[in-house]
């Protein structure tokens, strides 16, 4: 009978062993990949919003403070989406005819709220908390974005569990004094390590390894 | 392969989402659709009984708005007052209180002044009611602010008034000293 493989074969059977490896590893990096990439986390994308309520024109061009609309985000663990009465309080006289505007005023008038779809969006098993960040002099910008660049909302970082962890190892690379919170396009005045680190002391910031412990975000 | 990747990679697991309410999220229970109910008329909360008039209204027992303030004035208050002022006012009143902030450039109606005469008479607590029951054209501020940073901007409002309207006479006397001396220099 003739031999079935060639002798060659022998070659081609000691490089697969070898090659399984590399594909294995590919495998476990397109995958590593493909979990961090903008597609999976959703980050960048813009969201369909009943009403185009666009960030870059009330932050970008008309200065609002964040917190004359998301007014519980320095008190509470959640940052508020502005009810209907906040935006009636400049679209009673300002565009008040404007179709576009038509579902603030429907929900205005029957009372009904408006439906907001919702951007960011963390596992229930995370435990987050606006309030301290913001108290301890993390901006909003920081994990936000350019927020007034934003004709529609998106998300702008990834939201997994490193992007957390990264900050919570070394927070002084992002600390800010607290009158520039809200500031977007915020440059700070001098050495930004220098400063972070004032800041950690003064606002008796956590050693790392609470901060990166697992209790303190999964509890 | 990469299609298993993208499929498991993709998912959302029963976890993410679990069957409670978060502030925010929707239920279909209620008709209105929202799992954070409003307070049913004629509850009082605890905490929430609101009886000091002077405080909660700007108005004494007489139903006249009172001149003073509920708290003693301190430099943190008035800083506070400043804080929020700039968030919540400056957008019409702009920044000095002159009523020419970026909405009414857009077309809002134009506020007067604080700086006339009538305004820099009235009683502090008539400058607690605009903000809590608006006034005019104006909305009120009652569900954005709350009562003490809303008597907090009133303090910086009558510091601005204050500013706008300063006489020499009213600078101490060895900053008065300094001041002439260095611009006689
Ligand atoms: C005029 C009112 C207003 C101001 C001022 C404002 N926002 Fe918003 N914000 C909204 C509304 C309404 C939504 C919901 C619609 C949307 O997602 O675009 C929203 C949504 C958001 C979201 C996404 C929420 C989600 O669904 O996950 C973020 C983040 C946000 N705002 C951040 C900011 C920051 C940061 C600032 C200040 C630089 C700011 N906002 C200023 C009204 C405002
Ligand atoms: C402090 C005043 C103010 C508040 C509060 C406010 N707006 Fe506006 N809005 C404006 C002005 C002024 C314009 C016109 C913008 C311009 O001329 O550039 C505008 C424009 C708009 C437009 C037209 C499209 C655009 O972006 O130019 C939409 C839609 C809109 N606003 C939605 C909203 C919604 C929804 C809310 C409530 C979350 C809201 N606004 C709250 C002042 C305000
Ligand atoms: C440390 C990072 C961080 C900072 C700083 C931060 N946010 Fe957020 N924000 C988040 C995350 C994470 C979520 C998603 C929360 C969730 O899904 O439960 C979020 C969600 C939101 C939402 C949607 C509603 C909610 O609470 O889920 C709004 C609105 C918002 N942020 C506004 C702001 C504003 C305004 C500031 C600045 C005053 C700010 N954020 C500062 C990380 C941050
Ligand atoms: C840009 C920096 C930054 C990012 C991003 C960030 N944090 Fe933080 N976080 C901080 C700082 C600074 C503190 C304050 C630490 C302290 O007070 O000691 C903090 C505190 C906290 C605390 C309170 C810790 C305590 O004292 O119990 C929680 C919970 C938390 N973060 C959760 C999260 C989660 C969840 C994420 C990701 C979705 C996140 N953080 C992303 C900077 C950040
Ligand atoms: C700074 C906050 C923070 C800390 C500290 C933290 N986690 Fe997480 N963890 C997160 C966030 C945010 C997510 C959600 C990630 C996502 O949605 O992709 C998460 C997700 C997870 C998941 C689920 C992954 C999945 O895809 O379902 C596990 C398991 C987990 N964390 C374990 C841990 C362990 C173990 C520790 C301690 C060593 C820890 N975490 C510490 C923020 C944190
Ligand atoms: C959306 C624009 C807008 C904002 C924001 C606003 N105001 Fe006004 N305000 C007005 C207008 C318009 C008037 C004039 C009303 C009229 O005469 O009908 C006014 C009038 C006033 C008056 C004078 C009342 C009188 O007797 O003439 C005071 C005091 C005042 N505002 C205080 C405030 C304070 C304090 C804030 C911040 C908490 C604030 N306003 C925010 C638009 C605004």
């Amino acid at each position: 009978m003739a031999q079935i493989f060639p002798k060659s074969a022998n070659a081609i059977a000691r490089m697969s062993v070898y090659g399984a490896i590399f594909v294995l590893i590919f495998v476990g990096w397109a995958f590593d990949a493909l979990n961090r990439s903008a597609y999976n986390t959703r980050a960048f994308m813009a969201r369909e919003q009943p009403i185009p309520f666009s960030h870059a024109h009330h932050v970008g061009g008309l200065g609002l403070d964040c917190r004359y609309c998301h007014t519980s985000v320095e008190s509470s663990s959640f940052a508020n989406v502005p009810p209907t009465k906040t935006c009636m309080n400049c679209h009673s006289q300002i565009w008040s005819t404007s179709p576009m505007l038509e579902p603030v005023r429907a929900s205005f008038r029957t009372g009904q709220s408006i439906r907001w779809t919702r951007v960011h969006d963390l596992p229930d098993f995370v435990y987050f908390n606006h309030s301290i960040h913001v108290a301890k002099g993390v901006g909003c910008e920081s994990c936000h974005g350019r927020v007034d660049k934003m004709p529609l909302m998106w998300q702008h970082a990834s939201l997994q569990m490193d992007w957390c962890l990264d900050c919570h190892r070394n927070p002084e690379k992002v600390l800010r004094p607290q009158a520039f919170i809200t500031t977007m396009g915020y440059q700070p005045a001098g050495d930004q390590e220098e400063i972070g680190r004032r800041l950690m002391s003064e606002n008796h910031i956590q050693d790392a390894r609470v901060l990166t412990s697992c209790s303190t975000c999964h509890r | 392969m990469l299609l298993v990747a993208a499929a498991t990679a993709a998912c959302r697991q029963d976890m993410h989402d679990q069957p409670k309410y978060i502030p925010l999220r929707p239920t279909d229970f209620f008709a209105d659709g929202r799992s954070a109910r409003p307070l049913i008329e004629g509850t009082v909360a605890r905490g929430h009984l609101d009886d000091d008039a002077a405080y909660y209204t700007g108005k004494g027992p007489d139903g006249k708005f009172t001149p003073e303030f509920p708290f003693p004035v301190t430099k943190e208050v008035v800083e506070r007052g400043q804080d929020r002022f700039n968030i919540y006012c400056t957008p019409c009143h702009d920044s000095l209180g002159t009523g020419n902030g970026r909405i009414v450039r857009r077309g809002f109606r134009h506020p007067p002044s604080y700086h006339i005469d009538r305004l820099r008479q009235v009683p502090a607590g008539y400058l607690y009611d605009v903000i809590t029951n608006g006034f005019g054209a104006m909305p009120d501020y009652s569900a954005q602010i709350q009562p003490v940073d809303r008597w907090a901007i009133v303090t910086y409002i009558r510091a601005l008034q204050l500013s706008q309207n300063a006489s020499i006479n009213d600078i101490p006397a060895d900053a008065k000293a300094r001041l002439s001396q260095e611009g006689g220099q």
